[in-house]
């Protein structure tokens, strides 16, 4: 690895547990040979984002730099890089590491690898700690990097870097992407939201299940869904049992999994991207007398996200953002914990992130 | 209402589940059916749990039974596939709309209006009962062919516990592939025979069981590969993310935790066992691993048929104790302690003789 730019990087670090963010000065490495280096323009914030700067995972390092939703331009690329050049658009997600020598390296699924290094708040291969997007620039090695299609606005691409493929993934992967078929989508957050739009684009017929009818107009009339049921009336549920070939569960806070799976048709598949801490309550009848089934879906792999967002180039997805000023950032913290954001803030990182003179 | 013909069995009559002698009636043969002298019959744990109402289902009388295994001494006119003296069998279910989606896919098990072979009500009004009884009248598209070289006794539970973990093995992929590693979490009547099947495919076995008691008959007798205890927590920590699949087939509560934390990356959980209260589902280990839990029930007749098949052509039978009728209670709180290795198998012929 190349030597330390002292100093030279700044961005916004928690530091302790209260998760405020604040100016921080810090080093990136060198370009070495096979890194590519960006000008962060913009940052998406991802509810992870929340939970790590509050330590909420027990995982959590201060200082730490959070941001995996990093788009910008290139500046400098090693000697050995062949992908990209000054002045691409690009993009960094979730992953800046793995192994590559592992099953999972091997069939794309760096995301599975159980050495994957996570863009920010790990260790790298050179010992040092990886910071994340909340921060002026960024280093990465070439493999991790996405290119950003021309067409899409660079602001309300960013979130795609993990919202986009942690649904896109799984609709993928089990099948759930055939024209014709019905998906549900489970909570209209940051995840949801974009659950809808790529289902749709995949000409799926798309249900959003929420706990309150506040979203309905939103839900069908902006971003397309074609119907939308308020989980919490029986009546609703009742009529929809036995309709959806799969069901994209966002939700990370505890709630109860029978009646997404009695909305299932046979067979049916219920994908769980949220991430609820304790464990969930799994009624065992639907999975054995209507072998309906669950799982799991972490991320994607970095050519499945090349793979999203060149799809999401060419049907122009992108998320619904509101965009801050990274002095606004503690307070958008605040408002994500009461899902109070449609539907995701993206940090105007170029245009508003200052060195802070005092450090 | 069609006539009606001499039965003798033994029925629970109410929740203690005590069986005892019982006259009743099966229906005339009719022109699609197929009347079975039963010689044998498998008790499966479902008999327990209905007998004793745990699944708040039952109505009694009840004569439990479903692993069947006889000879056919009437076939209706429509019948080509049996004729007189055939050795035949009569597993779960008895009937099915025979029109749905699932149905007309060989999934008749999957059909919203299946007739299982006991507990159940046919749609001319009768209450079907099972096999731990002399006779049985059912219709030819649910009766089997039992092949020659499969013995009518140690035979008779794969009807049931064989078609459960058959099937989904075949469903779930685990048999495209030799060499795949499955864990068989549970070594009782459905654990045993998912052993000798995964086996047969070709799949690396490890028994996973709460006490190392069975562990020299898992690997001598059933050929097991490996044999894993729960609760030893170092050979638990070695053998993090080796499975590719486990069959988990424990009806008692019980954690998912530590079988989802054998599984690879992608690996599949499958439950068979029927708790009476829901489990406990971690997710994050689903969400890191991209891994999931799904279900089964038993098989579609014409599955059920290719599983009987394969196994005679790979000799597996069930491992039995075979049991008067008149032993029958002991052996149900013999079973309620998994007290059995592993499957008992009532010798109707030989020993139900009408009181």
């Amino acid at each position: 690895m190349g030597k330390v730019l002292e100093n030279e990087a700044f961005g916004l670090a928690a530091k302790d547990n209260s998760g405020v963010l604040s100016p921080f000065r810090f080093s990136r490495r060198e370009t070495g040979e096979k890194d590519v280096r960006f000008k962060v323009l913009f940052c998406g914030i991802c509810h992870s984002d929340l939970h790590m700067v509050k330590n909420e995972w027990g995982v959590t390092t201060y200082p730490l730099v959070p941001g995996h939703e990093i788009v910008g331009v290139v500046t400098e690329v090693g000697t050995k890089v062949t992908k990209f050049k000054a002045g691409d658009k690009v993009g960094v997600g979730c992953l800046v590491g793995s192994c590559g020598s592992c099953d999972s390296c091997t069939e794309g699924l760096e995301n599975y690898c159980p050495k994957s290094i996570q863009t920010y708040g790990f260790k790298y291969y050179d010992d040092t700690i990886t910071y994340g997007g909340y921060s002026d620039h960024m280093v990465c090695d070439e493999g991790f990097i996405i290119r950003i299609p021309d067409n899409l606005p660079l602001d309300a691409a960013a979130p795609l870097l993990c919202a986009g493929i942690t649904v896109y993934s799984p609709l993928k992967y089990h099948g759930l992407d055939k024209p014709g078929m019905h998906i549900g989508v489970v909570g209209l957050g940051g995840l949801g939201h974009v659950g809808v739009k790529f289902a749709k684009a995949m000409g799926t017929k798309v249900t959003v299940i929420s706990t309150s009818e506040s979203k309905r107009d939103e839900a069908i009339n902006r971003l397309g869904a074609d119907a939308f049921l308020v989980s919490r009336d029986p009546k609703q549920i009742k009529d929809a049992m036995g309709t959806m070939d799969g069901i994209i569960d966002t939700v990370s806070a505890t709630h109860s999994l029978l009646p997404l799976l009695g909305l299932l048709k046979h067979k049916g598949k219920l994908v769980m991207v949220g991430a609820p801490e304790k464990p969930l309550e799994l009624p065992v009848m639907p999975l054995i007398v209507e072998r309906k089934m669950v799982m799991g879906s972490m991320i994607g792999g970095i050519k499945e996200t090349q793979e999203m967002m060149d799809m999401a180039g060419k049907q122009n997805i992108t998320a619904d953002i509101e965009l801050i000023s990274a002095d606004y950032v503690n307070t958008a913290m605040e408002r994500l914990q009461k899902a109070d954001v449609r539907y995701r803030f993206v940090i105007d990182v170029a245009n508003t992130l200052k060195p802070n003179p005092n450090l | 209402m069609s006539d009606r013909n001499k039965a003798f069995g033994w029925a629970a009559n109410e929740n203690s589940g005590v069986l005892s002698p019982f006259h009743f009636s099966r229906r005339e043969n009719g022109e699609n059916d197929v009347t079975v002298k039963i010689l044998f019959c498998g008790v499966c744990h479902s008999d327990l749990h209905t007998i004793k109402n745990h699944w708040g289902i039952s109505r009694y009388p009840i004569v439990p039974g479903h692993e069947i295994v006889g000879i056919a001494t009437k076939v209706g006119k429509n019948v080509t596939k049996f004729k007189e003296g055939d050795r035949v069998g009569v597993g779960v279910i008895i009937d099915s709309c025979q029109s749905c989606e699932s149905c007309n896919q060989d999934l008749e098990n999957y059909c919203p209006k299946l007739v299982f072979t006991y507990n159940s009500r046919s749609s001319d009004g009768t209450r079907n009962q099972g096999g731990y009884s002399d006779v049985i009248v059912v219709d030819h598209r649910f009766v089997l062919s039992f092949p020659d070289g499969l013995p009518s006794d140690a035979g008779a539970p794969l009807l049931c516990a064989g078609i459960t973990v058959y099937s989904p093995m075949k469903y779930y992929g685990m048999t495209e592939e030799s060499g795949k590693h499955l864990g068989v979490s549970g070594l009782g009547g459905l654990g045993h025979i998912a052993v000798k099947i995964g086996k047969a495919f070709g799949l690396r076995v490890t028994v996973i069981s709460r006490s190392s008691e069975k562990e020299k008959e898992a690997i001598d007798r059933l050929g097991a590969d490996s044999f894993l205890v729960t609760t030893d927590s170092q050979k638990m920590k070695d053998a993090t993310g080796t499975m590719d699949f486990v069959i988990d087939t424990v009806s008692a509560q019980h954690s998912l935790l530590p079988l989802f934390s054998l599984l690879k990356v992608n690996g599949k959980l499958v439950t068979l066992g029927l708790p009476e209260k829901p489990l406990e589902l971690p997710i994050f280990p689903l969400i890191l691993g991209r891994k999931m839990v799904g279900g089964s029930q038993i098989g579609g007749m014409k599955e059920t048929q290719e599983m009987l098949d394969f196994c005679a052509k790979h000799n597996i039978v069930a491992d039995i104790e075979l049991i008067k009728m008149s032993d029958i209670n002991s052996a149900m709180d013999r079973l309620a302690k998994s007290d059995v290795r592993y499957r008992f198998v009532i010798d109707v012929a030989n020993s139900l003789s009408p009181g």
